[in-house]
């Protein structure tokens, strides 16, 4: 050893003292943490959240490791987890050490007096734990033992019987827990532990059986201890979790590391890929509007839903009397998505909020059932309904996140009018706060960028835009207007009659021509339907275009977006993440009698349509971004996206 | 004479009409004209070439002006005068090679004389305008000061010639107009050839799966691209479809009825789609001199994406659309504004759109222009019927097929002294 090291060597030792070893040492944790046994045998007493924490994919290994390091009696692999709960879980007592550390690295050899010991410890506790937690295991592991052929019907029935146990298991347990949370906290720590235990055991079994099958069928047994877990779940996050289960059962991952909780439940979950064929026919047999897929889809987007447009309207229409849960207001305004007559951002989450609003009026909550629980099951089947009409905007996501958040916050004191009340007023003040008054706090801070003698450039027909030109030309600004349009849906007509009756001066002319105008242009102002946090604007298609172009003749581009419609998902392309439209818009031009080449040659396999509805514009094209929080340059997104997530949690 | 006036006249009709419109159609058109001119016209005993030369520049001048934004009326005009030019330079060292004249015998004619001391005149003066015609630069850097000197041997400087050749002028007159016929003939051919010329060199450039976009339609394109697809090479093609005249949907049947796998999509969804494509393929209406195109409008746009994701911005022209002026503004200068109505419907917003309603200006404006002007930077190569080029090569390119005195053609060029 080169002599540079001794010194270093010898100060290791010292900060071991100081008592922050484990994180330190993790290089080489084997042989220095036998010399101190007490620390060495904590990690697995503090386990018990970091058993939770473990994913599925992260079970087998410390199988495998106490299988290999039975020997060394020591589990070297949650040393900074241990650490780190320390804190939080006090009572460390030594007399626990080395059964707990013979629990976790053992496992697998059934040893009687560890086990005995558990259960003596966790019989004061409620049993309904640990029956639940069996119940659990036996429904994962029922599929496991002999069933592996029906893998997805199997699947569903755990993950069912596992939100059942949930449900049951709430009714009874759940009270209980809530008064007796501190107490029962160490108490909790065994009883999870031996649901580690059983979980552990469980999936030897399946392992062992699955030696035959292949490998098919442990991914199949991985899938089911998710569902465990998500099971599991209510005992760690009691409120959040118990209250919103069908959230927390959605979200598979289950895993909350306190700290990381928040932000691992903001996490998205993956988008449907429509690419997935076993999922999408799952997906078909719930759907309720049946589309039929369109012809000659683009190879490139087929991991996004396309739909044949106008041949469901009537079926669907006729259908309002046999879909008992659907609330008539929400069907409306499905209907009305499907068809097209609301669109526009702002127009949809409007649309959508108000239907729920009254659905959550009408609602009463069946008997035996809990507000909460049942209400968020309830919203979810209308989102879905929604998303089958037309995919949501970014913005409704985020609205409705909003509202899946405030029933699952609801105070369990509130009655069911109150609740239902207060839900309502939330409602209203998100459809206040978030969009009406952002327009005009945004209309507000746009006219301050727009001078007498400036020609103004915008795309499409974006309800800001059109608020912040005609509110200055209500002050008096005197300015152009040049108003860029596109096919297949030329919605800056609509946005030149209204501005010509406004008495607006205006220019109109097409995309095409967008490097022709710009020489006179002064300034473009945007709308979008999300911004991502990399600063990419997401919006109506051809947006991108004219960005691009502004940015190549040095003309600033100004995007007005509410901050409600930002999002914390980032994208690079406008591929991964669209929505298609109907192709056949595509091919018809309407009102012009000379092009019809492509009147027969819908049916041609080689020929495909492609009708983008949004692209991603790059955060360079973009100067500024007008929010209601201020005018912020791109990069500045994600700072507005926590900002506002913590608002909103607040709210 | 009349039945040329006519003529002359009913092509300047339908160019001022805008019946005829292309640059492949007008050049064509013009060309054969052209030729109909030439033949016609009476040639005095001197200065041949200057009367062929003012007789085609009077037409040219009006054909020019009858649409100036069609600039290939213009490019054939110049070629024809080019060629008439050359022609009788060829003429001239040949009558000098044949009569064994040492009087002004000169350099050039040195170089030919060695190379063909016994052929028959007619024969040799194909031969020299072969040497003259192929852009090598041997030959390039012999002429440029010959072809300079052009309208001093043909028009002030005569007289010596005339001197010495009179026995030979009247098979000599006749001979130069054949001559030139000819090689207008010859030039009309490659104008319709040019297609295939540049079809050719399909498979060079597209290799197997690859996606290609392109906006509206241009028969070289579509040559082209057909052209690969014959060679048994698989790709994809997305067509914009090219707002307001809707040409890709064109593109679009032609390509599908060739069994080419092909996607339509709007103009907007170019800068979308751009990221996934392998080439830009377009056409062009005009090659300006500095290597910046004249192209359907809508290709700016398109050119900055592809520069933006990288992709090859490939411009197809045949030689009769490369033109020998340095565009100055020409988004403007160079552009053409269509009817409105392509736009919009006239009922709806007829009312503001009207003039006459006293109120001064209207409130709504429409613009609908034809063209885009793309900067050279934003195009990484040419492809003509004589190969591929770089745009910082084509002022050279240019200099081949034009002679620097025609190029403005409005005003009779002054007396060279």
């Amino acid at each position: 050893m080169p002599p540079g090291r001794v010194p270093h060597g010898a100060i290791r030792p010292r900060v071991r003292q100081v008592g922050f070893v484990p994180r330190n040492a993790q290089p080489e944790p084997r042989a220095r943490a036998r010399p101190y046994p007490a620390e060495a045998g904590s990690p697995p007493l503090a386990d018990s959240p970091a058993s939770n924490s473990l994913s599925p994919v992260m079970i087998p290994p410390p199988r495998h490791l106490s299988d290999n390091l039975s020997t060394f009696r020591t589990p070297a692999v949650p040393v900074p987890e241990a650490t780190r709960r320390h804190a939080g879980h006090s009572p460390v007592v030594g007399s626990y050490d080395p059964a707990e550390s013979l629990l976790g690295t053992s496992s697998p050899a059934p040893s009687p007096p560890s086990s005995d010991r558990l259960i003596g410890d966790g019989e004061f506790s409620d049993e309904s734990w640990l029956r639940r937690s069996n119940s659990a295991k036996l429904a994962s592991s029922f599929p496991g033992g002999g069933f592996d052929k029906a893998v997805s019907t199997a699947d569903l029935a755990s993950n069912v019987s596992a939100k059942n146990t949930t449900e049951k298991g709430e009714g009874t347990a759940l009270e209980v827990k809530n008064e007796a949370i501190p107490s029962s906290k160490p108490l909790k720590v065994k009883t999870t532990k031996s649901e580690r235990r059983a979980l552990q055991e469980s999936q030897r079994a399946a392992k062992a059986a699955a030696k035959a099958e292949g490998n098919k069928s442990i991914a199949a047994a991985s899938g089911r201890v998710t569902s465990v877990k998500a099971a599991k779940q209510p005992s760690q996050k009691k409120d959040v979790a118990s209250a919103a289960p069908s959230v927390a059962a959605s979200e598979k991952k289950g895993s909350d590391r306190a700290p990381e909780k928040d932000r691992k439940k903001d996490a998205p979950p993956p988008r449907m890929q429509f690419d997935d064929k076993s999922r999408v026919e799952k997906a078909k047999r719930r759907a309720v509007v049946n589309q039929t897929e369109a012809r000659n889809r683009v190879e490139l987007f087929r991991h996004l839903p396309q739909y044949e447009q106008g041949t469901q309207g009537p079926d669907l229409e006729s259908k309002i009397f046999q879909l008992k849960p659907m609330h008539p207001a929400v069907y409306k305004v499905g209907l009305q998505f499907l068809a097209g007559d609301i669109s526009g951002g702002n127009a949809r989450c409007i649309a959508m909020l108000q239907a729920f609003q009254k659905a959550i009026k009408d609602y009463i909550t069946p008997p035996e059932k809990n507000l909460n629980r049942d209400l968020t099951a309830k919203i979810s089947s209308y989102v879905s309904f929604f998303t089958e009409c037309r995919p949501l905007s970014i913005s409704m996501g985020n609205a409705i996140r909003f509202i899946k958040n405030r029933i699952a916050k609801l105070p369990l004191s509130l009655s069911e009018s109150e609740a239902k009340a207060l839900l309502c007023s939330d409602i209203d003040r998100f459809i206040n706060e978030k969009i009406i008054v952002a327009d005009q706090v945004i209309v507000r801070h746009a006219t301050t960028k727009i001078r007498d003698g400036d020609v103004l450039l915008t795309y499409g027909a974006s309800c800001i835009v059109e608020m912040i030109l005609l509110y200055a030309h209500e002050i008096g600004k005197q300015f152009r207007v040049v108003v860029i349009d596109s096919r297949p849906r030329l919605e800056g007509q609509s946005l030149l009659r209204r501005l010509i009756a406004k008495g607006l001066s205006c220019t109109y002319t097409h995309i095409n021509a967008v490097s022709y105008i710009m020489h006179e242009v002064t300034g473009v102002f945007l709308g979008a339907s999300s911004v991502f946090s990399n600063g990419t604007v997401y919006s109506r298609v051809g947006n991108a275009s004219v960005a691009m172009v502004a940015n190549a003749f040095r003309v600033p581009v100004i995007i007005c977006c509410e901050a409600y419609k930002f999002h914390e998902r980032v994208q690079l392309d406008s591929i991964c993440f669209n929505e298609l439209g109907d192709p056949d818009a595509i091919l018809k031009v309407p009102g012009r009698m000379d092009v019809n080449y492509l009147d027969n040659l819908q049916n041609k396999e080689n020929l495909q349509l492609l009708n983008l509805m949004y692209d991603a514009t790059p955060s360079e094209y973009v100067s500024m971004i007008v929010t209601d929080y201020g005018m912020i340059p791109p990069t500045s997104v994600p700072v507005i996206v926590r900002e506002y997530r913590r608002e909103q949690l607040l709210m | 004479m009349p039945d040329v006036q006519t003529l002359v006249n009913e092509l300047l009709f339908k160019l001022k009409k805008r019946k005829i419109e292309g640059s492949h159609a007008t050049a064509r058109q013009t060309a054969i004209l052209l030729r109909l001119v030439i033949s016609q016209q009476r040639i005095p005993y001197t200065h041949q070439a200057a009367a062929l030369i003012d007789a085609v520049k009077a037409v040219g001048e009006q054909l020019v002006a009858a649409n100036p934004v069609e600039l290939a009326v213009g490019n054939i005009v110049r070629r024809v005068l080019h060629i008439i030019r050359e022609e009788d330079l060829s003429l001239s060292t040949v009558a000098m090679v044949g009569l064994n004249v040492s009087a002004v015998s000169d350099d050039e004619g040195d170089t030919d004389q060695d190379d063909h001391p016994v052929l028959s005149a007619a024969a040799v003066a194909a031969a020299s305008r072969n040497t003259l015609r192929p852009p090598s630069l041997q030959t390039l850097l012999e002429d440029l000061p010959d072809s300079a000197a052009v309208p001093h041997t043909s028009s002030s400087g005569d007289d010596s010639e005339g001197k010495s050749k009179s026995a030979d002028k009247s098979s000599r007159s006749r001979r130069l107009k054949h001559d030139v016929i000819e090689a207008v003939n010859e030039l009309i051919e490659d104008i319709s050839t040019s297609h295939e010329q540049i079809a050719e060199q399909a498979v060079e450039h597209i290799h197997q799966n690859e996606v290609i976009l392109t906006l509206g339609s241009s028969r070289t394109v579509l040559e082209f691209l057909c052209a690969a697809k014959e060679k048994k090479r698989s790709f994809r093609v997305f067509v914009a479809e090219g707002a307001p005249r809707y040409q890709g949907h064109l593109l679009a049947k032609e390509l599908v009825a060739r069994g080419l796998q092909t996607t339509l999509i709007a103009d907007s969804a170019v800068f979308a789609m751009i990221s996934r494509v392998n080439m830009v393929i377009v056409g062009a209406h005009a090659v300006m001199a500095n290597g910046g195109v004249i192209a359907p409008v809508g290709l700016n746009m398109v050119a900055l994406a592809a520069q933006r994701h990288a992709v090859p911005f490939v411009v197809l022209a045949g030689s009769h659309k490369l033109c020998p002026l340095y565009p100055h503004n020409p988004e403007v200068l160079l552009n053409e504004l269509r009817s409105p109505s392509e736009l919009l419907d006239f009922g709806e917003f007829s009312d503001c759109m009207d003039f006459g309603s006293g109120m001064g200006s209207p409130l709504l404006h429409v613009v609908n222009p034809t063209f885009d002007y793309v900067p050279p930077k934003l195009v990484s190569l040419f492809i003509t019927d004589t190969g591929g080029h770089n745009p910082s090569y084509v002022y050279r390119l240019i200099a081949d097929y034009y002679s620097t005195d025609d190029l403005v053609l409005q005003r009779k060029p002054a007396p060279v002294n």
